[in-house]
């Protein structure tokens, strides 16, 4: 136990002194936190549309009105030919085109039916998927406008089923309440944990490992002493940015702290496994950079943070259920967003703990005290 | 010249020696481009519901059907009562809750009106919107149906055409976003080191007390992993083209000097965080946490960068990954020509002429 002190205050020091390090480890999080959940906006406002009337009637102008009031979309271009409103999305000035045909108005009128061609940028899924739902709503508004007032509504006899829908815990749809807490994780994961990796290796890059391994300190003591600084870290980073998350964006766990704070340190004991284990499979600290950024990459880009794991083939989902971040970034949406207790997150709960015994295990039996 | 001819030999054995390294500096973008290639996709589809039927009668289990054979929902669970769905809600296992009311059936048929009630769950306001949306389409595809005898007045029909990429794949758009994501990454990660881990090391004392030029020092560290880049280049542009079916339709030349220009400017960044480095550790530090996710946010292929506040669309002006993703989505996706990229490359030379500029500036050829 005493040894374990004494090395606890060698890291201590070692990681106190050495104030680049300290700030890039600190400050680099806390700015990026500030900073990138006003990047991370879904809400899609200002998608610019080109309109192709080749109609110039009153309809045509009063759909085109309704479309730039609705405030999603932003007229960027108003032309007679579609190759020219074409060759603006290929220049990427417009993400969808909308042509009105000659003789919309008379169509309508006339025939009862009219037709308008819509075509898409489709290279950009959300704003394809969501500027093509948005625009066929705003169609259908117009379409049940202006049959109410050109024709009686002879349609009242007709069954109709109306939808009522609400949204819960989020009403306002404010998109930094999902962002924040998944931004914090992928930072705590990225400062603390993986640097505990470079940290042991930079011992053997030095030889100063040699003059451990000749001691009579145990492995778990050592491993225990080069992790609990990255522990205490991760903690102190996650704190600055509950703290940052609620004094700028307003994000204000509903969950109770204590429920938090409990999943975060099992997630580091995952993480940190995941850390010593690159660590032992690395001769130089390039090496572990490396390693460390294929699996952080992987997590950021995999673990639902950006893009629905629902929408998955299912061989990946299996993969991103072995991934820590995947569960600890669901845990702090459920708790800080909607107050889930303990027993609610229990699935994920159970998930990183065998996640974290696997990691640790593994890396100690991997760690060899002989060089 | 023929001293840097020896230099940059030597330094490629460095790189070539460290078996480990060089695995990953291959393996990682390509594992990465298939992963991500066949697994991402913004599209949202299979989201789970909860459907709470109180009617139980001909028209909800209708509907019901209908939800449930849509591609976009799985019905997960069926629940007799609402009072349940809290609970369901905060373990994450529901994303939406379809609520039918007593008597159902019965209303439409007899008051010609019923509602539906919809709950969201709305953390995601993204997939909140996006699968309510699905299930009013869902029902109004239901209203057609019913009122189908009575002709709808004034129909106006639209006409929906998806370019480029009619399937609405994910890889289109995250292929291009990952390639530059990680050959950005990737150079600036490998030369953050270059320069630090001498220093670090103690060798760079032997190097500056050499004749040896810095420039030529700086140069001899910047090949091999531009050479390793530009390797991996092909390699990704190989393997998109026949596993995820995106060849490059306009010129390689052009797509092949516009990656050039990218991987050099990338590898200035490095450069420039490893003269500044007091160790490898802060490098690396500055490199891989510091720029990971300014890159994946700034680049513009998760959020679209027109969105961002003002002070946003200007930082991401200064990420070199932006202006690739444009380049690789214009050259490679839509096949146009140098017209239509001249401004892009024109940014990434002169960033990384600048970029070098500063870099070789600040190389101090005396150690503190």
């Amino acid at each position: 136990m005493r040894t374990l002190l004494f090395l606890l205050d060698k890291e201590f020091r070692q990681l106190l002194r050495n104030k680049q390090l300290l700030r890039t480890l600190i400050i680099a999080p806390m700015i990026q936190l500030i900073l990138l959940p006003l990047a991370a906006d879904y809400s899609v406002k200002n998608i610019s549309i080109a309109v192709v009337d080749n109609d110039h009637s009153t309809f045509s102008q009063k759909l085109i009105y309704k479309i730039t009031a609705s405030g999603h979309f932003k007229l960027t271009g108003y032309t007679n030919s579609y190759p020219q409103a074409l060759s603006m999305v290929e220049q990427e000035k417009a993400d969808l085109v909308l042509q009105i045909p000659t003789d919309f108005e008379k169509n309508l009128v006339t025939e009862n039916q009219a037709k308008l061609y819509i075509a898409i940028n489709a290279i950009e899924g959300t704003k394809a998927n969501l500027g093509g739902a948005y625009l066929a709503s705003i169609i259908r508004d117009f379409n049940s406008d202006i049959s109410v007032k050109w024709q009686t509504p002879a349609t009242s006899d007709v069954p109709q089923v109306t939808v009522a829908s609400s949204n819960w815990y989020n009403p306002y749809l404010n998109y930094n309440l999902y962002m924040v807490p998944a931004i914090l994780v992928t930072l705590v994961t990225a400062m603390a944990a993986m640097q505990s990796a470079f940290n042991i290796v930079e011992e053997k890059e030095k030889g100063t490992i040699e003059q451990i391994n000749v001691t009579p300190i145990k492995k778990y003591i050592f491993i225990i002493g080069k992790l609990v600084p990255f522990l205490v870290l991760g903690i102190v980073i996650f704190t600055m940015g509950l703290i940052l998350a609620r004094v700028l964006y307003g994000v204000v766990p509903v969950g109770s702290l204590f429920v938090l704070y409990g999943s975060l340190i099992l997630y580091m004991f995952a993480m940190l496994g995941l850390g010593l284990l690159i660590s032992t499979y690395s001769g130089t600290q390039q090496q572990a950079m490396s390693l460390a950024f294929f699996f952080i990459n992987i997590f950021n880009m995999l673990s639902g943070i950006f893009t629905p794991v629902d929408s998955m083939p299912g061989w990946a989902k299996t993969i991103v259920e072995t991934f820590p971040p995947s569960h600890f970034i669901k845990i702090m949406r459920l708790v800080v967003l909607k107050g889930s207790s303990f027993s609610d997150i229990s699935y994920h709960l159970v998930a990183i703990t065998i996640i974290a015994v696997v990691f640790n295990t593994w890396a100690i039996i991997n760690y060899r005290k002989t060089a | 010249m023929r001293q840097l001819i020896i230099f940059v030999k030597k330094e490629f054995l460095h790189v070539f020696r460290d078996r480990k390294t060089l695995l990953m500096l291959f393996g990682l973008p390509i594992a990465q481009i298939v992963l991500f290639g066949f697994a991402l996709s913004t599209e949202i589809k299979n989201s789970k519901i909860t459907i709470v039927d109180y009617s139980k009668d001909v028209v909800t289990t209708n509907l019901i059907q209908k939800i449930g054979a849509s591609n976009y929902f799985n019905i997960e669970r069926s629940l007799k009562s609402a009072t349940d769905l809290q609970a369901d809600f905060k373990k994450g296992i529901s994303k939406m809750a379809v609520i039918f009311p007593e008597n159902f059936g019965s209303d439409l048929i007899h008051t010609g009106k019923a509602t539906v009630q919809v709950i969201a769950d709305a953390s995601d306001p993204n997939l909140a919107t996006t699968i309510t949306n699905y299930v009013t389409q869902i029902i109004n595809d239901f209203n057609a149906q019913l009122s189908a005898n009575s002709a709808q007045p004034m129909q106006i029909m639209a006409e929906i055409q998806m370019l480029y990429n009619p399937e609405l794949r994910g890889a289109p758009n995250f292929v291009p976003g990952v390639m530059a994501l990680v050959l950005m990454l990737v150079c600036t990660m490998m030369t953050s080191v270059a320069i630090v881990k001498e220093k670090e090391l103690g060798t760079m004392e032997v190097l500056l007390v050499s004749p040896f030029k810095p420039i030529y020092i700086i140069i001899s560290k910047l090949t091999p992993y531009l050479i390793i880049s530009v390797m991996n280049l092909f390699i990704i542009l190989f393997l998109s083209a026949v596993f995820l079916d995106l060849q490059v339709k306009g010129s390689l030349l052009l797509l092949v000097f516009g990656s050039i220009l990218f991987i050099l400017t990338s590898l200035s960044i490095g450069l420039y965080l490893s003269i500044g480095a007091k160790t490898q550790q802060a490098a690396m530090g500055l490199a891989l946490m510091g720029m990971m996710l300014p890159t994946m946010l700034l680049t513009g292929f998760l959020f679209p960068i027109e969105n961002m506040p003002i002070v946003m669309q200007w930082l991401s002006n200064a990420v070199p990954s932006r202006w690739y993703f444009l380049i690789i989505k214009k050259v490679m996706l839509k096949g146009l020509g140098f017209k239509a990229v001249w401004k892009e490359i024109l940014i990434l030379g002169s960033m990384s002429v600048f970029l070098f500029a500063i870099s070789l500036r600040k190389f101090k050829i005396r150690l503190e």
